[in-house]
């Protein structure tokens, strides 16, 4: 049986030469969780899972697993399992000899090596292919074998880097669910890094998204989407407007601020918030929580913004506006499930509504 | 531990750098300094005063054109061969391709040496045409006197150089580019002229420089021809006969390595120009050929007939030769006999046997050498990588004659401690001098091997438990093998037929290998028998070692004459 780990990053700096990779890197990740790093290509997070696996050497900083350090400890000696992007599997060695190289490693018994890694091939589906070669399956067949051999070692973290990255769109979406079972079954800890944030909000217990070398929030899929920390996150995780605002008015639950467009916007007071008269905040607004009118009709919600429709795509499952409004601001709009409602054609006039909670407002200094 | 440990890779490594360094430094480098030293000082000071005394003397400055008009025309000549060929074989449909793409290759299996005395017995004063045209028309043409019949020996020789270049930058020229100018309105010759040729100019002008290189460094086929006014000849004529005090031999040396390293330098230049040419996304990748048939079939079929029957004309004569009891002034052999076999194979086997040993030996020493430094230049962790490359590619540019010549000049005089003999008198110099020119080549698959070899292949065994060394022996040695023994069996089947430094470096007659043998042998007329017996031995161990590097590469014919 697997024993799950926690591992512990202090203070992690890389730097390759001139560019500083990782900038100071502190955080904890929990057993059983699974642990996604987010960002854009170059933030540092396969930086931080080659120092995790041991193939790169931080320069300062301390990585820990269950509270002990590891940093001296050679890859071959981690005891952690990695998949690679591109899977690395040996072309020379068929699939069986692929898996069972980390056992053979490990000076099992022949019976054993034997009995594992068939076991581990059945468990991703690939039961009668242990005499093939790489070079002799599919993308997604390849795939599976890549985590049976990193997963049959019974490592005490398991290390995804982009796995889903080389397989087509339905492929991928069903290797998200094989990852989720196993994971799920093995109570691994599993420490994931992606530039894809559907994959990161469907998959993680909790995520940290990056950015240069850096990490701007840690949180839940449901805390990092609904309330992003900064306009990076925000922007990253999922598209959002933006609008500038000053706080003109203070009542014991709802807080009214004014755009630098003149907008009044109606925002709830959080607990915890003590905003003071003239304090400037970010506010950001989801597409999908604005709903459009007709200029004319009634609405419940607190936020009202008249505009002209500018742009509209209609994607099936739902339909994305851009919609101009009074100072040339474009706000995007997604409408879901349109089967039933009538289209806004392009230039019709229509009023933009949204309630006070759907605004998160970011405190700017 | 961790850091300790990558602390002594990297002295480890620096280790064997300097001792790799050291190596080529003897063996490559400082025979060349030694030989520029000699060819520039005029007691002991800097002067230009040999080369100008050189181009004031009238032989030399014959020689010294020769050998261009040789390059040139062998180019050119190679060039009218090559070309249409491989438009052919490459643009066109027809049955038949795939034996003219073979054939096309089969002269450079033959040693260009023995297809000299072979086409002197076809094409001589009394060969078979000659004598068949004096039976019917009562008159001769020189086709193998003096010049003429040097260009016409490297000129059937070495175009499959050109051929083969510029058929894969032929078959590399993505479709759609082509496509693209029909689109725009462009067909038949204007297409070829304004694109296709274009994009096609940089594989073949690579070709091209290589046959120039290769005729430059020729020193056999003008010796067995007894035409000695080229440059390479000079050299070996002042060298052996005046000696190694002569400086006019030292003068040439430094000619001749001037002319290869421009012309080494220009085909790098045209070849980065062609990877740029040939980076192209999109497209099917696949050359569009077109099926032909009638009249256009018929002219392609006369003149790939007629250019691969004449190329394959020596292979036929030393065939022949190598079975003929008498031979000379006959259309054909008059009786056969397996005698010259008999008198290679048991009355003095030591030339077959020299040669596997010696070039067995070189080619294991090349493979060990070439994987320690192509290792070195992937994954070292050190400073002078640059320099190491630099210096192991620098053979290609460095004719036989003057690598030969340098390490006489070098070793001739001083004796080795405890034999108390010069490396010179030793057999060895000649595994070394092989090991040194066919370095460049020994490293480049040593290099393709271990840079197909993702790092995270590696990485996977090291974070599945198998440490450094482990993972070396099950994973990395393992898939470079191929690649190894690939470059291994090229390095092997082009010693065997080398003979440009051998002549200049073979100790005793006892000592000489197969091509040497050959020479000896061709010298006189009772020898030429079994010189053709081992000209066969050549050709076949040439042949299997080929057709082995082909399996082994698996890339289609010819990698391994590419530049």
């Amino acid at each position: 049986m697997i024993q799950a780990t926690e591992v512990q990053l202090i203070d992690l700096r890389k730097s390759f030469g001139e560019v500083e990779a990782v900038k100071g890197v502190t955080l904890t990740i929990e057993r059983g969780d699974f642990f996604t790093f987010l960002g854009p290509s170059g933030c540092g997070k396969t930086t931080i899972l080659r120092m995790i696996a041991g193939f790169t050497r931080p320069d300062t900083g301390k990585i820990l697993f269950d509270g002990e350090e590891v940093n001296e400890i050679p890859p071959w000696k981690r005891n952690v399992g990695m998949v690679f992007q591109n899977y690395a599997l040996w072309p020379h060695l068929s699939v069986f000899e692929n898996v069972a190289f980390g056992l053979k490693e490990r000076n099992f018994p022949k019976s054993v090596i034997r009995e594992k890694t068939l076991k581990a091939l059945a468990m991703v589906d690939l039961e009668g292919m242990e005499r093939r070669r790489p070079s002799e399956l599919s993308g997604g067949q390849q795939q599976r074998v890549a985590l049976a051999r990193t997963l049959v070692i019974e490592p005490r973290l398991l290390l995804l880097d982009e796995p889903l990255s080389n397989l087509d769109a339905k492929l991928r979406i069903q290797m998200r669910h094989e990852l989720v079972r196993i994971q799920k079954n093995l109570k691994i800890t599993t420490l994931y890094v992606t530039h894809d944030q559907e994959e990161a909000l469907i998959l993680s217990t909790r995520i940290a998204v990056m950015s240069k070398g850096k990490v701007l929030q840690i949180g839940t899929p449901k805390e990092i989407y609904e309330n992003p920390k900064s306009r990076e996150v925000a922007d990253f995780v999922g598209t959002s407007n933006f609008f500038l605002g000053k706080v003109v008015r203070i009542r014991e639950d709802w807080i009214e601020m004014k755009t630098e467009e003149g907008f009044p916007l109606i925002t709830r007071k959080e607990e915890g918030m003590n905003p003071i008269l003239g304090a400037n905040f970010l506010l950001n607004i989801r597409p999908e929580s604005i709903r459009l009118a007709y200029p004319n009709q009634g609405s419940l919600e607190e936020n009202r913004i008249e505009g002209v429709v500018r742009t509209s795509a209609y994607l099936g499952s739902s339909v994305q506006y851009e919609v101009e409004i009074e100072g040339g601001k474009k706000v995007k709009v997604n409408v879901v499930n349109p089967r039933k409602r009538a289209l806004f054609e392009e230039g019709e006039r229509v009023l933009l509504t949204f309630s006070a909670e759907d605004i998160v407002p970011i405190p700017l200094k | 531990m961790w850091n300790k440990r990558f602390k002594e890779i990297d002295l480890s490594q620096s280790l064997i750098f300097l001792i790799l360094f050291a190596l080529l430094f003897i063996f490559i480098l400082y025979p060349l300094i030694r030989i520029l030293h000699v060819a520039f000082t005029e007691e002991s000071h800097f002067s230009f005063a040999h080369f100008i005394n050189f181009f004031e003397r009238s032989l030399f400055k014959e020689s010294f054109l020769n050998s261009l008009m040789a390059g040139l025309m062998a180019v050119f000549f190679g060039s009218l061969i090559s070309l249409p060929l491989a438009f052919f074989t490459i643009k066109y449909d027809f049955r038949g391709r795939t034996l003219i793409q073979t054939l096309g290759v089969l002269p450079l299996v033959l040693p260009p040496y023995v297809g000299a005395v072979a086409l002197q017995l076809i094409l001589g004063r009394s060969g078979m045409l000659n004598l068949l045209l004096l039976k019917w028309f009562g008159t001769s043409i020189p086709f193998m006197e003096g010049l003429k019949g040097v260009i016409l020996v490297q000129t059937l020789h070495y175009f499959p150089f050109i051929f083969l270049n510029a058929s894969a930058s032929l078959a590399n020229v993505d479709p759609s580019l082509e496509e693209a100018a029909e689109n725009m309105g462009a067909h038949g010759w204007s297409l070829f002229r304004k694109v296709t040729l274009p994009l096609m100019m940089p594989g073949y002008v690579a070709g091209a420089l290589l046959v120039f290189i290769k005729v430059i460094d020729d020193l056999a086929t003008p010796l067995i021809l007894n035409y000695t006014k080229m440059l390479a000849p000079q050299a070996y004529l002042r060298v052996t006969t005046i000696g190694i005090e002569d400086k006019a031999g030292y003068v040439i040396c430094v000619i001749m390595v001037i002319l290869s390293f421009l012309s080494l330098w220009a085909a790098m230049k045209f070849l980065s120009l062609s990877e740029y040419a040939m980076v192209q996304r999109g497209g099917t990748g696949i050359p569009i050929s077109k099926r032909i048939g009638g009249i256009k079939l018929m002219l392609v079929g006369a003149f790939s007939i007629f250019v691969l029957g004449i190329s394959l004309l020596p292979h036929l004569g030393i065939f022949l030769l190598s079975f003929a009891k008498a031979w000379s002034f006959s259309i054909l052999p008059r009786a056969y006999t397996l005698n010259h076999y008999i008198e290679i194979f048991y009355r003095s086997p030591h030339f077959v046997k020299n040669t596997l040993l010696y070039c067995l030996l070189s080619a294991g020493i090349g493979v060990l050498l070439g994987s320690f430094i192509a290792f070195l230049l992937i994954r070292g962790r050190i400073f002078g990588k640059g320099l190491l490359d630099a210096v192991a590619m620098m053979p290609l540019a460095i004719p036989g004659v003057v690598l030969a010549t340098g390490y006489l000049r070098v070793f001739h005089g001083t004796p080795l401690p405890l034999i108390h003999q010069p490396l010179t008198s030793l057999w060895i110099i000649l595994v070394i001098a092989y090991t040194a020119r066919r370095l460049p080549y020994t490293l480049r698959a040593c290099y393709a091997a271990i840079q197909q070899i993702h790092i995270s292949l590696e990485e996977a065994a090291l974070n599945l438990g198998a440490n450094r060394r482990r993972t070396f022996f099950k994973i990395t040695f393992p898939m470079m093998a191929g690649g190894l023994i690939a470059g291994g069996l090229l390095a092997f089947i082009t010693s065997s037929v080398e003979l440009s430094s051998t002549i200049m470096l073979v100790p005793r007659m006892e000592y000489g290998p197969l091509s040497y043998g050959i020479y000896i042998y061709m010298q006189s007329a009772v020898g030429r028998g079994p010189g053709a017996a081992l000209g066969v031995v050549a050709i076949l161990l040439v042949a299997i070692g080929t057709y082995l590097v082909n399996k082994v590469f698996a890339g289609g014919s010819g990698t391994a004459f590419k530049l």
